[in-house]
């Protein structure tokens, strides 16, 4: 070594040369493990549409369906109900108007539905994913005045009987609503509507 | 014949020396006291967890349908199997139960400050990944429990802006939590993190010994070399490595004396373990919870989710903010906090016992507030225990901000030149 030539300038280069082509191999290198984590083909494929005969259903009666492995609350709505969303609790509720895309535009209304009777809504609360409870009759004991709505027991946000989420709960936003249409006036279609059908 | 052999090796691998530096003729304090049993119990866990948890991978099946059932089996089917998977799920709760008594006693005796601070952080980055071994472990079982705690810790993540939504979908690998997530942090629990967590207690323990351990008085044993007279000097022999550069004084080889003090704690540590492994195994629901005795349902949460107590202290400060970001933001800067410990206390006095009496309030007072945040972290919220959540999480992040005010023109006691023993 003590013979060579010196030539700082030159080794500085090659130095630093051999790190950039390590570094992007390096890169290059990491790829395929953090691409391995995204969603296999596999997974991507069981997001199949879900039907549901609401024809059975009772007025206030709620029923969980499976689509893409979460939860869908499906709620018939009596008319009682229907008539506070429009003008009861608005005062209460962080977006009465569902201005955050939560839904798609057909049920960006005071019942966050195509069809007023039936609400079709995840049932994931948008604070931190649990699935909130449905209070039918005894919800104003955590909302005074309000008969029904959906209390997450993770860490109490409280939402109303269209899924708006109320002032002063962790939660930010209104429950979503999926793509959703009756094929005919019993059949529920989840995970489609009218854009796709 | 046995010299022979040892001799042999030493030419080739420095065994005995090595030995002697760090077990035979280590020079620790003499006056370690019961807070000292803490360090050693933490790496009896350690070797208790890699074990048991080897030997439940043995029967233990890594897929959304068959992990639930898998884990009765080895519960019901496998000699010994209650056994192991005891062991494995009150090791997890002991472990967090004599880090935490370890991390006391630092703050106790400011063993953070100047010169350890990188033994601080080392021990910082272990209790990190401790928590990342304990949440994912408790995803394995598949119970109800399990997926919605997974649920609700991926979902933190999603409070992040812009990226929040990919990063959760990219953690679980679907969208929503499944097989995939289950097997990969399988993965992650049997090899990754026990790997790097191997590492760092390795680090720890290095920087320990070239530092030096810190003791109950907070004053230093090795003192510069010629600075004491010959008849004071300890008498026992130390590695080089320390009596070259050092004089030291009030000590003792770490071998055998706290070797045996250990074993003492050992027996004691024991003790308890037992008990709970074969009277309480599920520690009254604090250590394995109850709707983790059905399986994953992912269309219904358990009706009053709470995490295993050891992240109680952090989950409530999440709680008590009704704001996703903020929240996420106050719970991991909880943990911040601590690693940043070294930097918040501007003292030049290491022991609790020649500190202030500011100083032995804010001690005081964190505990409590740790307790009750811990103590919330496993309940359902109610106003009550909101408030209480709001004062205490005051409290945390106040004795901080408080430590790094007073602790800059402390009056603190005069320190002693040697430990009395």
């Amino acid at each position: 070594m003590s013979s060579a030539p010196e030539n700082n300038g030159r080794r500085r280069f090659l130095t630093l040369a051999t790190a950039v082509v390590g570094g992007a191999g390096t890169v290059g290198v990491a790829v395929p493990f953090i691409k391995s984590w995204n969603p296999s083909e596999k997974a991507k494929a069981a997001g199949a549409p879900v039907e549901h005969n609401v024809s059975k259903m009772l007025p206030g009666q709620l029923v969980r369906v499976k689509w893409r492995g979460k939860p869908v609350y499906v709620v018939r709505r009596t008319e009682e109900v229907l008539a506070e969303l429009k003008d009861g609790h608005l005062d209460q509720l962080k977006d009465p108007e569902s201005k955050v895309v939560q839904q798609p535009e057909y049920a960006c209304n005071s019942h966050r539905s195509p069809n007023p009777e039936y609400l079709v809504v995840l049932g994931v609360c948008t604070h931190l994913g649990c699935a909130p409870t449905y209070r039918a009759g005894d919800f104003n004991e955590v909302v005074e005045g309000v008969k029904n709505g959906f209390f997450c027991p993770c860490h109490g946000s409280k939402f109303d009987m269209a899924g708006r989420v109320f002032n002063n709960v962790p939660a930010p936003k209104n429950l979503q609503v999926p793509p959703h249409m009756f094929k005919d006036s019993g059949t529920l279609l989840i995970g489609v509507d009218e854009g796709d059908a | 014949m046995l010299a022979n052999i040892v001799s042999w090796i030493d030419k080739r691998i420095p065994m005995t020396d090595t030995f002697n530096k760090h077990v035979g003729q280590y020079p620790a304090p003499a006056n370690f006291n019961f807070w000292y049993f803490f360090g050693s119990l933490a790496m009896l866990v350690l070797v208790n967890q890699i074990l048991t948890g080897i030997w439940l991978t043995m029967n233990y099946t890594p897929s959304g349908a068959d992990a639930f059932a898998s884990v009765e089996y080895i519960m019901r089917d496998v000699e010994y199997g209650w056994l192991l998977r005891y062991m494995h799920s009150t090791g997890a709760s002991a472990f967090f139960i004599v880090v935490y008594l370890h991390m006391l006693r630092g703050m106790l005796y400011g063993s953070y400050q100047k010169p350890r601070e990188l033994l601080w952080l080392f021990g910082m980055f272990i209790y990190l990944v401790l928590m990342a071994e304990g949440f994912m472990g408790y995803l394995l079982p598949w119970g109800n429990m399990s997926f919605w705690g997974a649920q609700v810790i991926i979902s933190l993540f999603g409070a992040i802006p812009v990226i929040g939504d990919d990063l959760t979908l990219w953690i679980r690998g679907d969208y929503v939590i499944s097989g995939a997530t289950l097997n990969r942090f399988f993965a992650l629990h049997v090899i990754a993190l026990p790997l790097v967590l191997v590492i760092l207690v390795f680090l720890h323990i290095v920087a320990l010994h070239e530092v030096g351990s810190n003791n109950p008085e907070g004053i230093d044993i090795k003192k510069p070399k010629g600075s004491v007279a010959p008849e004071e000097l300890s008498k026992f022999k130390y590695h080089k490595h320390y009596s070259d550069k050092y004089d030291i004084v009030d000590a003792v080889p770490f071998h055998p004396y706290y070797s045996v003090k250990d074993i003492m704690g050992v027996v004691g540590f024991l003790f308890f373990f037992c008990a709970v492994i074969f009277f309480a195994p599920e520690g009254g629901g604090y250590f394995l919870e109850k709707p983790n005795f059905e399986p994953a349902n992912p269309l219904k949460t358990p009706e009053h989710i709470a995490p295993v107590w050891y992240f109680g202290p952090f989950y409530t400060i999440l709680r008590v903010v009704p704001d996703k970001l903020f929240g996420a933001v106050l719970m991991f800067g909880a943990i911040i906090m601590l690693f940043l410990l070294p930097w918040f206390d501007r003292g030049h006095v290491k022991s609790i016992r020649y500190r202030s009496l500011a100083h032995k309030i804010n001690m005081t007072q964190f505990c409590i507030c740790f307790l009750v945040l811990g103590f919330l972290g496993t309940k359902a919220s109610s106003p009550l225990y909101n408030f209480l959540g709001v004062v205490t999480s005051v409290g945390y992040f106040g004795f901080f901000i408080a430590l790094f005010f007073y602790s800059k023109n402390e009056k603190t006691k005069p320190l002693p030149e040697r430990i009395a023993h």
